[in-house]
């Protein structure tokens, strides 16, 4: 027998190497990697020489000087003699502080918005869609510059201020409250206070053994409510109300004394968290409809009533598809709050990355603070969202 | 018997009964059928009832139309004083751009629409030429808005209000989707290298706040370019605002191709193709199909975003109107300023969301019933 398979053609060596595809997939990361090498090089060699050129080394020495600058809202000690490092970390603070409370307020109003959406009722159903689709189609920065007019237009000047039970008192300042003075008898209620956290904690876990067991259900939640707020509120005044309150006063043109939130915040922390709301909301809406009919129907077959349908069947399976574009929404909702800067509040951005930036002219060390500072909350919000994601997800074989 | 009056089969059609059908049943079951219902209707109209003709009496009913400053305004009416949108007209839509050089960004607005055309209705005439134009557009345009080439050059400080939302906007969702494309395939490529860059491209950008990034592009930049070289600011935002934008559309296109069954990867491959011709004819269309609403969603995420340049000095409608309201002949106006620049928003935004669920209607190819 013959052999009559055609000889290949004889190629040279780099066209075979091009066709083969592992070789190929070699070659394009071997060049990838020496591009990237290659520019990041270059930037850097620029950035030295330009460095030079100016006089400028990169050193994070200023971080230890005096900042010479105020910072109205500080929740750490703060003064203008205090170090830049210390005007970061209020900034840190800061940026913390309306996060969380947007995040919060966002997700509450959020659920309200997704659900009001979904309802029967048509006024309410087109109310929500009309309030949604408005927020989500202007942008935020436009939001938080009008909320913030809107609060320093509409709010009266201090001596006039709208004053509630003579201890609270509205103002375009701010709203000052009565401060807080603890005595040391107080310590004892917070004890009993995370006592009870811990009780419950066991508690819940008994409960659900107890009722997987036996079938014998407890209230945890009225339970649970009566141990962690009444015990310590019992306590409290037993022990004589260990509290003393600093009212705020009239003092020249301001108030002196008690609690401030400043209208910055407010602004800020209404117009982030009434924004990230609306998106929640169609969030929450499509979570909602994309749990199948038939396990709302499975459920009143089996007897469970509507609430109890919503919270142990419809609601677990909706937060499944929930969690992760909610994620992303904490994600931009955090990093949205660095246009802070526009009306003022002392963010991250505008402490370390703004008033410490044009004094000490470090833009490459301050702006390198700034971009880790972000990644580094970014990565913290994904990695708490994803451990709850892996949580509450449908465990599969 | 009364009920043989018809004989079978010959009873008329009755109407149905009047508390099924008919306005008063739809109220009945739209807005009371419970207590709850009952009270949110109520309050609901309490609520319209005092928001929407004070708002109306404000913007329209009391509200000064003419008028040379805030002041004489008010002494006409009590409402918004929209004299100051009608000055301030050209500044919010032109910028600080040359009075007699405006007819080339009126022009280049024209040749926009007309480029649109093509690409967004596809049984549109001479569909293939308009598509060539819509290619060559953005050099175009460049070259109407710049200068040069027997037009007067005109800088780029001097662009600014909606010309300069449209310019970063258009830029910005143009080259946002290739490289956002790009992105997303480097991201699932079977090479650890390409992979690994296109991860750590795509978590930085989405890690950082874009204003952030501007501000890199302004205060720093510079520092990285061999010396001596100037770069234009809003070449730079152009350049930032886009890798922002890519970084999203990579993982929004990524959603997409991870949606595709995996068999139209292997179809692909056992039907001979290489790597481009595959994703270019079976993987992509597909995966750009599903992820439509998303990238239409980061398109107009892009377009809001491009506000965030007033931050680092650039003048879009939002700059031109605050430093409009410093004039102390129109101040204390910023109620009108924020309802008109929103109300541009509103319209450009919500034209590209409702654009995009026709778009999702019209190449749904029949799984839903």
């Amino acid at each position: 027998m013959s052999e009559t398979v055609a000889v290949p053609p004889q190629r040279n060596a780099i066209s075979r190497l091009w066709n083969d595809k592992e070789s190929r997939s070699v070659i394009i990361q071997v060049i990838t990697i020496s591009l990237v090498f290659a520019f990041m090089a270059y930037i850097i060699h620029n950035a030295v020489v330009n460095l030079q050129a100016i006089g400028k080394g990169f050193s994070y020495n200023f971080l230890w000087q005096p900042s010479s600058y105020d910072i109205n809202q500080h929740l750490i000690e703060y003064d203008s003699r205090s170090t830049h490092f210390r005007a970061m970390l209020v900034g840190i603070l800061n940026t913390i502080l309306v996060a969380i409370c947007g995040i919060v307020l966002a997700s509450i109003v959020g659920f309200l918005l997704g659900v009001l959406r979904l309802s029967k009722n048509w006024i309410i159903n087109r109310l929500a869609y009309c309030y949604i689709e408005y927020v989500r189609n202007v942008p935020v920065l436009l939001h938080i510059l009008l909320v913030h007019g809107l609060i320093v237009h509409a709010f009266p000047v201090p001596r006039q201020a709208i004053s509630i039970g003579d201890v609270t008192f509205m103002t375009n300042r701010g709203i000052f409250s009565p401060k807080p003075i603890y005595e040391p008898l107080f310590l004892v209620v917070i004890a009993l206070f995370l006592l009870a956290l811990a009780f419950m904690w066991w508690f819940r876990r008994y409960a659900q053994k107890v009722q997987d067991e036996t079938g014998q259900h407890y209230p945890v939640f009225w339970i649970g409510l009566g141990t962690v707020i009444g015990v310590p509120l019992v306590f409290f005044f037993l022990l004589g109300s260990p509290i003393t309150w600093d009212v705020p006063e009239l003092k020249g043109f301001n108030f002196a004394g008690g609690m401030v939130v400043r209208p910055e915040f407010i602004a800020l922390l209404l117009a982030l968290s009434l924004y990230t709301a609306a998106f929640i909301g169609e969030i929450v809406r499509a979570g909602i409809l994309g749990v199948y009919y038939g396990q709302t129907e499975a459920s009143y077959a089996l007897g469970i009533n509507r609430g109890r349908t919503l919270s142990l069947v419809v609601i677990p399976q909706a937060l499944r598809i929930i969690v992760p574009p909610l994620t992303s929404q904490y994600l931009n909702l955090m990093k949205n709050s660095s246009l802070a800067v526009a009306i003022g509040y002392m963010d991250i951005v505008a402490t370390i990355g703004g008033i410490s930036l044009n004094q000490t002219g470090r833009e490459m060390e301050c702006m390198i603070i700034v971009l880790t500072l972000y990644l580094v909350m970014s990565l913290i919000i994904s990695m708490i969202m994803n451990w709850y994601n892996r949580h509450i997800k449908l465990v599969e074989r | 018997m009364e009920q043989s009056a018809y004989k079978p089969g010959e009873h008329p059609n009755l109407p149905p009964p009047s508390n099924t059908v008919g306005p008063i049943a739809w109220v009945r079951a739209n807005l009371l059928s419970s207590p709850t219902n009952i009270v949110l209707t109520v309050l609901s109209v309490w609520f319209l009832y005092e928001i929407i003709p004070a708002t109306l009496e404000w913007a329209f009913l009391d509200a000064a139309f003419t008028g040379e400053s805030r002041d004489e305004c008010r002494a006409k009416a009590g409402g918004a004083c929209w004299a100051f949108i009608g000055e301030r007209f050209n500044l919010f839509t032109y910028g600080f751009y040359p009075a007699d050089e405006r007819w080339r960004i009126d022009l280049t607005f024209v040749l926009l629409c007309v480029a649109l055309l093509p690409v967004l209705w596809d049984r549109c005439p001479f569909r293939k030429y308009g598509l060539y134009f819509a290619c060559a557009f953005p050099f175009v345009a460049g070259w109407l808005l710049l200068g040069g080439f027997g037009l007067t050059p005109v800088g780029t400080d001097e662009f600014g209000g909606f010309m300069l939302t449209l310019v970063i906007g258009v830029t910005g969702i143009t080259f946002s989707l290739p490289i956002g494309i790009i992105l997303a395939l480097g991201r699932q490529s079977d090479m650890l290298i390409v992979r690994v860059f296109s991860i750590w491209f795509i978590e930085f950008f989405r890690g950082v706040p874009l204003i952030t990034l501007l501000f890199v592009a302004s205060t720093m930049l510079n520092y990285f370019l061999p010396a001596g070289t100037t770069f234009d600011l809003l070449l730079r935002v152009l350049i930032m605002v886009t890798l922002f934008a890519s970084a999203y559309m990579a993982e929004v296109i990524r959603g997409g191709l991870q949606a595709l069954p995996r068999g139209q990867y292997e179809a692909a491959d056992s039907m001979g193709l290489k790597y481009w011709t595959s994703m270019r004819l079976i993987i992509l269309p597909q995966a750009l199909k599903i992820s439509i609403p998303g990238i239409v969603n980061t398109f107009i995420g892009l377009y809001k975003d491009t506000t965030l340049v007033i931050i680092i000095g650039l003048l879009d409608p939002l700059g031109v109107g605050r430093s409009s309201l410093a004039d102390t002949k129109w101040t204390g106006l910023s109620n009108e300023m924020y309802l008109f620049v929103a109300i541009f928003f509103f319209i450009s935004c919500f034209g590209m969301s409702r654009y995009s669920l026709y778009l999702e209607k019209k190449l749904a190819t029949g799984y839903e019933r």
